[in-house]
């Protein structure tokens, strides 16, 4: 089994969970979150004065799949969460342990 | 004998209440927007308690010493009205109530110095704000404005100041950096608008509020109104287009904050000027004055290191100036009587360049003693734990935004 932390556009998050659900992805956390990549945010103006905006708006997915799907899934975010312009985000894919259904108490892949 | 107009009462009672609608909500809204998330209802509380404090000092001694009889040579008025005594329901000052003219001069003593809020938020006590406001008012306010409206001796020199490029927007702009420089720089110095938005709609009542301060001006509903009116709203057009030309040139992009800015530059500078000359000279008036503050704020600003955190001396001060001398220059003497160098009377501008100088020294000095003595009673600034946690939390116990 495999964690997915998708750092996406605000504005990607609909398109995302509905291409998600389509693959067959039901399981997802979502948090509205701060950061910054490479670029180090952006530049506003106000009155002529120049601003970095250095944390930026940005929508954290948590989805944990079993080793099978997770290409799939990585591909989906990919298509529909990608712009080709710089803050499109990043996804982190780590292993996962074990899962537990808190409901039921069953565990492993049953559970995700 | 004076004859009550009652079209002229009912357009200086309509035009009362849209100078009020200037400073609440207008410019609360448009310095609201302009500050940190933390410190936004600090800074409309400043322009709604500056509204009434000045109210009720108007009304007991403000207008009395402003507008009474001419005494000491034009320093002062002769205060006979104390405590609003004496003056009766049907007593005239011209073609209106007296108790309308001096509604209507309450609403700009009330915005004068609220617009001084802008440059000293974020980091001022509100209960020196409050001492402030009363002095200032008593102080600065009072004089000035006799010296120009109340038959005071800047008006006998002959002055010509419509509705306020001196007494409002000079005074205020100077008054502010004054006090600027005894507060000291915020911590972090930073123009975010936190809610653009909202700025937005305060300078869009600006504009709207202002055809009751500029066209009101003239006291009446005539010719000389719809003058100023036109005037006034050609200005601001041209204004806001030269900003927006000025951002074009600078960054490439135009910015809605510079649009608005430029906007109410406009409406600064044609203040004194509405009432005497033509709409060719409204719009010279407009496009330059966006120029001016632009480069006060963009070059003098920095060059200077003064935080003034909105910009009043920048839009208010140096537009206010622009506007004055530009008066001088552009009175058409078919409009109002009053003749400006380019229609053959230079000695116009100097008289504008006199009463330029006699407002900045005098509000720039006053301002200077009232801050210092309030700074050495009471202290002007908050603690600086305080501005790190926001004046909202720290002053006030309540948050703009549960969302």
């Amino acid at each position: 089994m495999k964690e997915i932390v998708a750092i996406i556009r605000p504005n990607k998050l609909d398109e995302v969970k509905d291409a998600l659900e389509e693959t067959g992805c039901h399981g997802i956390t979502v948090t509205e979150v701060k950061g910054r990549g490479r670029q180090l945010g952006i530049t506003e103006s106000y009155r002529g004065s120049d601003y970095r905006i250095d944390m930026l708006p940005k929508t954290r997915l948590e989805i944990v799949v079993e080793d099978a799907d997770l290409e799939k899934v990585i591909k989906t975010i990919v298509e529909t969460a990608q712009t080709g312009d710089i803050g499109d985000g990043k996804i982190f894919i780590s292993p996962v342990d074990d899962v537990v259904r808190i409901r039921t108490g069953e565990r492993g892949e049953k559970a995700v | 004998m004076d004859v009550l107009s009652s079209g002229d009462t009912a357009w200086m009672l309509m035009s009362t209440a849209l100078v009020l609608l200037m400073t609440v909500p207008g410019v609360a809204l448009f310095y609201g927007g302009l500050t940190k998330k933390a410190n936004v209802l600090n800074t409309m509380f400043m322009s709604l308690i500056a509204f009434a404090i000045t109210s009720i000092i108007w009304v007991l001694y403000g207008y009395q010493f402003a507008f009474g009889a001419d005494m000491l040579g034009g320093i002062i008025g002769n205060p006979t009205n104390l405590l609003f005594s004496g003056i009766g329901v049907d007593q005239l000052s011209g073609t209106i109530p007296e108790t309308v003219f001096i509604a209507f001069q309450l609403t700009f003593a009330a915005i004068t110095v609220a617009l001084i809020s802008g440059a000293v938020v974020e980091r001022m006590k509100f209960s020196s704000w409050m001492v402030f406001v009363i002095a200032w008012v008593s102080l600065v306010y009072v004089p000035i404005a006799h010296w120009v409206w109340g038959g005071g001796f800047l008006s006998a020199l002959g002055a010509l100041d419509f509705a306020g490029g001196t007494v409002v927007h000079i005074n205020c702009g100077v008054a502010a950096l004054a006090l600027v420089l005894l507060l000291g720089k915020r911590k972090e110095v930073k123009l975010l608008p936190h809610n653009l938005g909202y700025s937005v709609i305060g300078a869009a009542l600006l504009w709207f509020g202002w055809f009751g301060f500029n066209a009101g001006s003239a006291l009446a509903a005539d010719g000389l109104a719809g003058q100023a009116f036109i005037n006034t709203n050609t200005a601001t057009a041209a204004a806001m287009i030269s900003w927006v030309i000025i951002d074009y040139l600078k960054t490439g992009k135009p910015t809605v904050l510079g649009a608005i800015t430029g906007a109410v530059a406009g409406l600064v500078a044609i203040t004194p000027a509405a009432g005497f000359v033509t709409v060719q000279g409204a719009i010279i008036i407009g496009l330059v004055t966006s120029v001016v503050s632009y480069l006060s704020i963009s070059y003098l600003k920095p060059k200077l290191g003064y935080d003034d955190a909105l910009d009043v001396f920048g839009v208010h001060g140096m537009s206010g100036l622009w506007g004055a001398l530009a008066t001088g220059l552009f009175a058409a003497p078919f409009i109002n009587e009053a003749t400006g160098l380019f229609y053959g009377n230079p000695e116009q501008l100097l008289i504008q360049i006199i009463a330029v100088v006699v407002v900045f020294v005098y509000s720039f000095v006053v301002t200077l003693i009232i801050g210092k003595i309030i700074d050495m009673v009471m202290g002007l600034r908050v603690e600086d734990k305080e501005e790190t946690e926001g004046l909202d939390i720290s002053l006030h116990e309540e948050t703009g935004y549960r969302i």
